[in-house]
């Protein structure tokens, strides 16, 4: 099964504010798809969690209260300027992808990509191999839209135009997270750096955490190149509770 | 690791307005630890590097639950193996020189899109014409466990409500019956007393939606029942229709 880049191995999702809206007004990211309630730590049972959070507790009032102001906006016409480009925008990206004609099928990239994500951007990580993701899924990146070859049309049903756009999203999600996972230079929740381990006393060989310089929340900024990404921290304060380490011992 | 090589006889249609033919495909080195969805994706990766249209499947948790995945292999809704979806169905279930046939699930209410892909959508307008219960959702939710249930009724709700909607009761019945995933819907609220807000209305609505799609009747077959992925009983039919009959007594 190809699920690679997985993405529980971002430790994140996409950016929304409190009442979970993203950059976008009035598009609402709830569930496992945004970043909210599990900070650093996307395992277990957490999807369930959210989903159920997000969607009993919070929307219900926070999607009310943007639809109340909107009500009475009425139906946003096809002839604004910004809808033709945006029509043009994605007709260029499928009817580009169909006409490629390359010589490599959307699976071939995915499984090229798969095995970097697999290897070097997996449970746990290091500095050495991080970089080299980097620089391997740039390069597949280019790679994929020189060469990517994708059966059928735009105008028909085609799951393979299908899967292009996908991995094409996840060739640029893929090389985010590594730069992530190289920026954030210790272990924290799901989040494994070979170099930030305890060494002796009775946590031994268990994840080290770096709160003095890591206690924030990574906002990565979309910028088209993911080398580009601008970085925006949103510190984490605790005041009722202390931030202590979690024994496994 | 046993390989095998296989012919595939494959329904390949353009789209809804094509004819439609079975076209036969070679695959070579088959693991029999692949999924039958792992061997189509084989076989997709051969066509696309030889210049061929792959065949197009519905697909998507590949864990047996979603509902996506259809197929009729060798004249079986999900193939050979008892309760599973084609995707937990594996190439040890085959072997070595064996001629499989891959059909789509056939419905009149069920047209090909493409290849063995079906517009399964008639499902979800029945959904719609009743499959919901009145729950306030606005913050105040009522904790789950408010409500006393006997045992034996939420075991029965939780039966039916395994039905996963993929429409194998209907790819098999003679009639193209849908009798089985409407029952399943039902019964799934019917036994519970959340559901008795709408309970006059909904088999009323659902079975009226049922036969505008053009569904057909049940002949109590129970061929439904064999080929059901989730092994819904039809035991459920016999809900629907005393839910029905209940509902027509105003």
């Amino acid at each position: 099964m190809m699920i690679y880049p997985a993405v529980h191995y971002t430790m994140g999702g996409v950016w929304v504010d409190y009442n979970l809206m993203t950059t976008i007004p009035g598009c609402y990211a709830i569930g496992e798809a945004n970043f909210s309630e599990h900070g650093a730590n996307r395992l277990g049972a957490s999807a369930l969690m959210q989903g159920l959070a997000d969607g009993y507790f919070v929307l219900p009032y926070t999607i009310a209260d943007y639809l109340s102001h909107d009500i009475r906006t009425g139906a946003i016409p096809t002839t604004l300027p910004e809808f033709d480009a945006a029509e043009k925008e994605v007709k260029e990206r499928l009817e580009g992808l169909v006409n490629n004609k390359g010589i490599h099928s959307v699976d071939y990239y995915h499984k090229q990509l798969g095995n970097i994500m697999w290897n070097k951007c997996g449970m746990s990580r290091n500095e050495k191999g991080l970089k080299e993701a980097i620089e391997e899924i740039a390069a597949l990146r280019e790679d994929f839209w020189k060469n990517v070859s994708v059966p059928g049309g735009a105008y028909e049903l085609n799951p393979e135009l299908e899967k292009a756009g996908r991995v094409a999203d996840f060739l640029e999600l893929g090389e985010l997270f590594a730069k992530d996972a190289l920026d954030r230079n210790e272990s924290c929740g799901g989040h494994f750096r070979e170099e930030s381990v305890e060494v002796g006393g009775p946590q031994d060989g268990e994840a080290l955490r770096d709160d003095e310089n890591y206690a924030y929340v990574a906002a990565w900024e979309y910028k088209g190149k993911p080398s580009e990404a601008v970085l925006h921290k949103e510190q984490l304060e605790f005041n009722d509770i202390k931030l202590t380490q979690r024994s496994y011992k | 690791m046993s390989e095998m090589n296989l012919t595939l006889k494959i329904w390949r249609q353009k789209n809804a307005a094509d004819k439609g033919k079975m076209v036969d495909y070679k695959v070579n080195s088959i693991s029999e630890h692949m999924s039958f969805l792992e061997m189509m994706d084989v076989l997709n990766e051969q066509l696309i590097n030889s210049g061929d249209d792959p065949v197009a499947f519905d697909h998507d948790c590949r864990e047996g639950i979603c509902g996506s995945c259809s197929m009729f292999i060798n004249g079986e809704a999900h193939g050979p193996v008892k309760g599973t979806t084609t995707c937990q169905l594996h190439m040890r279930s085959f072997k070595d020189g064996d001629t499989i046939y891959i059909e789509p699930f056939r419905a009149n209410a069920f047209p090909v899109i493409k290849d063995l892909v079906v517009n399964r959508s008639s499902f979800d307008r029945i959904q719609q014409s009743g499959g919901f219960i009145s729950v306030n959702t606005s913050g105040n939710t009522q904790d789950a466990n408010a409500t006393a249930i006997p045992k034996h009724d939420a075991d029965l709700a939780m039966d039916a409500a395994a039905c996963i909607g993929c429409g194998a009761c209907v790819a098999t019945c003679k009639n193209s019956s849908a009798m089985l995933f409407v029952g399943a819907k039902i019964s799934q609220y019917a036994l519970l007393p959340q559901g008795q807000v709408e309970a006059k209305d909904r088999a009323q609505n659902m079975v009226a939606q049922m036969d505008a799609e053009g569904f057909g009747n049940c002949t109590n077959t129970g061929a439904c029942e064999v080929e059901c992925p989730k092994g819904i009983s039809i035991s459920n039919i016999a809900r629907m229709n005393r839910e029905y009959l209940s509902g027509s007594l105003k």
